[in-house]
């Protein structure tokens, strides 16, 4: 037996090792708690206080009277955590019945990456099918709310409103150009999530999100969805390879529609032809051939050396500048003309003669300062500017062809634009996609004498000249035609490809509206006087009516 | 009033009586049982929390304090005398059924740890835990101080062959405790210190063999123990939860209900091994030394019965079963603590589980029954 003292002894040596290593547990407490606690606190709350966006929607774009072309809808995107996907049978079977989507790709969308935590199924479902997924409850299947555009006027207005991609930012067209301002600005929210990524608990906002502003557009969706559909026929009728129609508000510079064919749907953008995305009206350039003439009369009567009734002498047809020979359109031979025939007849050889009897800058300028060869200022994104000839001192024959509008480079909206300064009585307005309903002061570029001169001429010319199509019962009408040949990539022109087109400004007596009509190769007719001519009045009388602009012919109903 | 009084009086006096001679019957140990009651207490407080507001889990493992106690009060009835001379019989019979375990036990969880008896399912290497310190103390209690080599031997054959049966489970927390709880008898047995010093010289250079056998997930545990920033999202995964959990909590803890390692489920095993980093991320350092009080007094006192005890057998005997209610203490905490390696240890009389629960509560039954079976020295 041993003695009760060596076991106490032993106990008290014992007793102290244990509190030894007890007071080794604390110490380490401490040293966790207290020494460490700001940094592991710190740890504990990175793992679990996360920072969600709260989504902004963007900002509704409407035409002019408040209808919608295009709004944002409410959609969700389904995504998957792969680490913690774990559904029964039914359950996959059921999701990808909802997904429309086969549980083969699913299952290897998850398989293949195993080692990622955020993997979208599929995005911009409608809410109601993401809500009833999310109903399932498969674990590691989440749901992120966002929206997606529509476009309810589809094809009509597709080129100028565009489009935003699936992350809501403007692609295309207005979308793209007013993208901050439609923009919303989406908040942050602060929230408690568990290791499974369940929101727990809300700490609250930390940022407001900024709501998207809404845009008015200066566009008459009723004029939009008119001029579409005729310019739509137009080309369906002739099988001609594109067109557009620009349709101007004179005294305000607002675009009222603009119209390109063919057109997309925005809403549905898959497999469609990229050239179809174009707002040609603006990005492409062209020779615009006759139309042009018209200011070069105006060039004409503003030099003072002529004046509607003066004469110039088109015999025999045949006019040789620098060894190159002009023709009258079909190689006639129109003989005397006054200016207003020359434009009625549209003479090449008239309007040759009198720019080259003026001096030779003197059109450049003035072709200028109605906006040919620069931006319009319109803010689309893509405006082509054009190019204009120099040194036309030393190259009378390309003088000669700017005169009838060839050697010169445009846009339909250059077109439109200073159009639309003739039927303003010289005022150049800066051109806006965007509603201002007031009337803008605009620069004085040209005489309103000169203007309203070429005005009656232009009114002349759908009266007896080759725009009678044109005609418009109720109104007076002012235009021009264009028929231009189309130039080969391979330099010169094609022989039987043109452009046909019409431009046109009415009521003549207090101009309200300006419609540019081009059509890209037509096929049998191709003068502009038969195939945009007939477009315009459409356009036109429709759009008159529709704006309730005063009668000023009522004799010619 | 007055008549009121003087009944009173005298009934309480013979209520008093017949409560005292009530309690005495009952052999409980009025001190130990506040203790453990109390660490109880701490306990479902802890779990409901760490459950996510399980009321389910509480009950449970209420049900399962209920049974312990049972388990508890039987112990607490039997005097040592009467069960030593069967010690050597208990322990045969529970090596057996450890043997059993690793042949043809019921797996579970991949581990083999459990005897399915029909409806009851038992581990055996919990029993263990009581039996060793039992054979060890009937062994060594009349051997002459200090001990000799032979005896010595044989001690050391009682202690490892079961520690090495529950290892290959595997089950290494266990098989440590149980080796620990063996060493702390031979310590208190009285084997010389030249000798402590040379097995504790032994344990180390054995260290790289235990290292050969080891299954990879415990190697993988000693690894990630070492640096769980290696392996963040793997085996380090817990360690790290962990040390957030009682770092995060700070002096005075997030609050009851509050720890968000625990109710966001980054806490692994919350309910079991882990529920000390639940308690400490609510509760805090304050918190903490509150709970080591608690297991202070409930081991301080046991280790009173055991110094007054009156044969040697009852002594080594409490002295084992204390120190091993405290290795498993000192280890689950140290291991949440990220000072010793993931073992799978659960602190006692607080994690989740009736296993480990009912073998703590028949040690502390067997200790007051040391207490409460005196014989009047002299009389």
């Amino acid at each position: 037996m041993r003695d009760q003292g060596e076991y106490e002894w032993r106990l008290i040596i014992l007793v102290s090792i244990l509190f030894a290593t007890v007071l080794g547990l604390v110490g380490r407490i401490v040293y966790l708690g207290v020494i460490k606690h700001d940094f592991l606190l710190d740890q504990s709350n990175i793992r679990s206080i996360r920072e969600v966006g709260i989504p902004a929607h963007r900002g509704i774009i409407t035409d002019r009277n408040g209808k919608v072309l295009a709004i944002s809808i409410p959609v969700g995107s389904i995504w998957v955590n792969p680490k913690l996907f774990n559904a029964t049978k039914l359950q996959e079977s059921n999701l990808a019945r909802m997904l429309e989507m086969p549980l083969k790709s699913i299952k290897q969308k998850i398989d293949t990456k195993l080692n990622r935590e955020f993997v979208y199924l599929k995005r911009s479902i409608p809410m109601e099918n993401a809500d009833k997924i999310i109903a399932l409850k498969i674990p590691g299947i989440f749901l992120e709310k966002s929206y997606k555009r529509y476009y309810p006027e589809a094809e009509a207005i597709a080129q100028i409103v565009g489009f935003t991609n699936i992350d809501d930012r403007g692609q295309e067209g207005l979308e793209l150009a007013y993208d901050s301002w439609l923009r919303g600005i989406p908040g942050k929210i602060r929230v408690v999530k568990d290791r499974l990524g369940n929101t727990i608990t809300n700490l609250g906002v930390k940022a407001e999100p900024r709501e998207g502003r809404n845009l008015t557009l200066s566009i008459d969706r009723r004029i939009q969805y008119l001029a579409y559909n005729e310019l739509k026929n137009a080309i369906v009728k002739y099988q001609a390879d594109s067109g557009s129609v620009v349709v101007l508000a004179v005294k305000t510079g607002e675009v009222l529609a603009m119209a390109n064919a063919p057109s997309y749907n925005p809403n549905n953008r898959a497999g469609i032809p990229l050239a179809n995305l174009r707002n040609r009206a603006i990005t492409d350039l062209f020779e615009p051939g006759s139309t042009i003439k018209v200011f070069s009369i105006a060039n004409a009567l503003n030099s003072g050396k002529f004046h509607p009734n003066s004469v110039i002498d088109t015999n025999p047809g045949i006019f040789k500048v620098d060894g190159n020979s002009i023709r009258d359109d079909g190689e006639r031979n129109n003989g005397v003309l006054t200016v207003k025939g020359v434009l009625q007849k549209s003479s090449n050889i008239g309007v040759a003669k009198m720019t080259l009897a003026l001096p030779s800058d003197s059109l450049l300028k003035l072709l200028r300062s109605v906006g040919f060869g620069q931006s319009t200022q319109s803010g689309f994104p893509g405006e082509a500017v054009g190019v204009l000839p120099d040194n036309l001192k030393w190259r009378q024959f390309v003088l000669a062809t700017l005169s009838f509008g060839y050697s010169i480079s445009v846009t339909p909206l250059q077109i439109a634009v200073a159009y639309a300064v003739i039927a303003a009585q010289g005022l150049l307005r800066p051109v806006t996609f965007l509603k201002g309903d007031k009337e803008i002061p605009g620069k004085q570029v040209l005489s309103s004498k000169v203007c309203k001169q070429v005005l009656n001429i232009l009114e002349e010319v759908i009266d007896i000249g080759t725009g009678k199509n044109a005609r418009i019962p109720g109104y007076r009408v002012a235009g021009k035609t264009g028929t231009a040949k189309i130039a080969s990539p391979a330099g010169g022109y094609y022989k039987d490809r043109y452009f046909a087109n019409f431009i046109g400004i009415a009521p003549a007596s207090d101009p309200q509206l300006v419609i540019l009509v081009l059509i890209k190769n037509p096929r049998g007719l191709y003068h502009g006087g038969q195939v945009a001519a007939p477009v315009f009045a459409n356009v036109m009388n429709g759009a008159l009516r529709m704006l309730s602009i005063p009668l000023d012919a009522v004799d010619s109903i | 009033m007055v008549n009121y009084n003087l009944l009173s009086n005298s009934n309480q006096k013979t209520w008093d009586k017949i409560l005292a001679k009530v309690w005495q019957r009952s052999h409980l140990d009025f001190m130990l049982l506040c203790g453990i009651l109390l660490l109880g207490l701490f306990g479902v407080g802890i779990l409901y929390s760490a459950s996510g507001k399980s009321m389910v889990l509480v009950w449970h493992q209420a049900a399962n304090f209920g049974v312990a106690f049972i388990v508890l009060f039987i112990f607490a009835q039997i005097p040592a005398s009467r069960y030593r001379p069967l010690v050597p019989w208990i322990f045969g019979m529970v090596l057996l059924m450890l043997f059993a375990v690793v042949s043809v036990g019921a797996v579970n969880r991949g581990v083999q740890r459990w005897l399915n008896f029909g409806l009851v399912r038992f581990q055996p290497s919990e029993l263990m835990k009581l039996a060793m310190p039992m054979m060890l103390a009937w062994y060594l209690c009349n051997k002459t101080f200090p001990l000799r080599i032979k005896d010595l031997f044989f001690s050391c054959i009682i202690i490892v062959v079961p520690a090495l049966v529950i290892a290959k489970q595997p089950d290494l927390g266990t098989a440590i405790l149980v080796m620990a709880t063996g060493g702390f008898v031979l310590l208190l047995a009285g084997i010389t210190w030249q000798l402590i010093f040379g097995v504790s010289f032994l344990l180390m250079t054995a260290a790289p063999i235990v290292w050969h056998f080891m299954h990879d997930y415990q190697k993988m545990r000693l690894f990630s123990f070492w640096s769980p920033e290696n392996d963040p999202f793997g085996s380090g995964y817990n360690i790290i939860q962990s040390k957030i959990a009682i770092g995060s909590g700070g002096w005075f803890g997030k609050g009851w209900l509050h720890g968000s390692q625990t109710y966001l489920q980054f806490l692994p095993v919350r309910s079991t091994d882990f529920i000390f980093a639940v308690y400490s991320e609510e509760f805090g350092f304050i918190g903490c030394l509150l709970l080591f009080a608690v297991f202070a007094y409930i081991i301080g006192r046991s280790l009173y019965i055991g110094t007054h005890a009156q044969d040697t057998f009852s002594r080594l005997l409490v002295g084992s079963l204390v120190l091993s209610f405290f290795t498993s203490f000192f280890v689950n905490i140290g291991m949440v603590a990220g000072i010793l390696p993931v073992v799978g240890v659960p602190l006692p009389l607080i994690s989740y589980g009736g296993s480990s629960l009912i073998t703590f509560m028949a040690s502390f039954g067997i200790i007051m029954s040391v207490q409460t079976h005196r014989k009047l020295i002299g009389s």
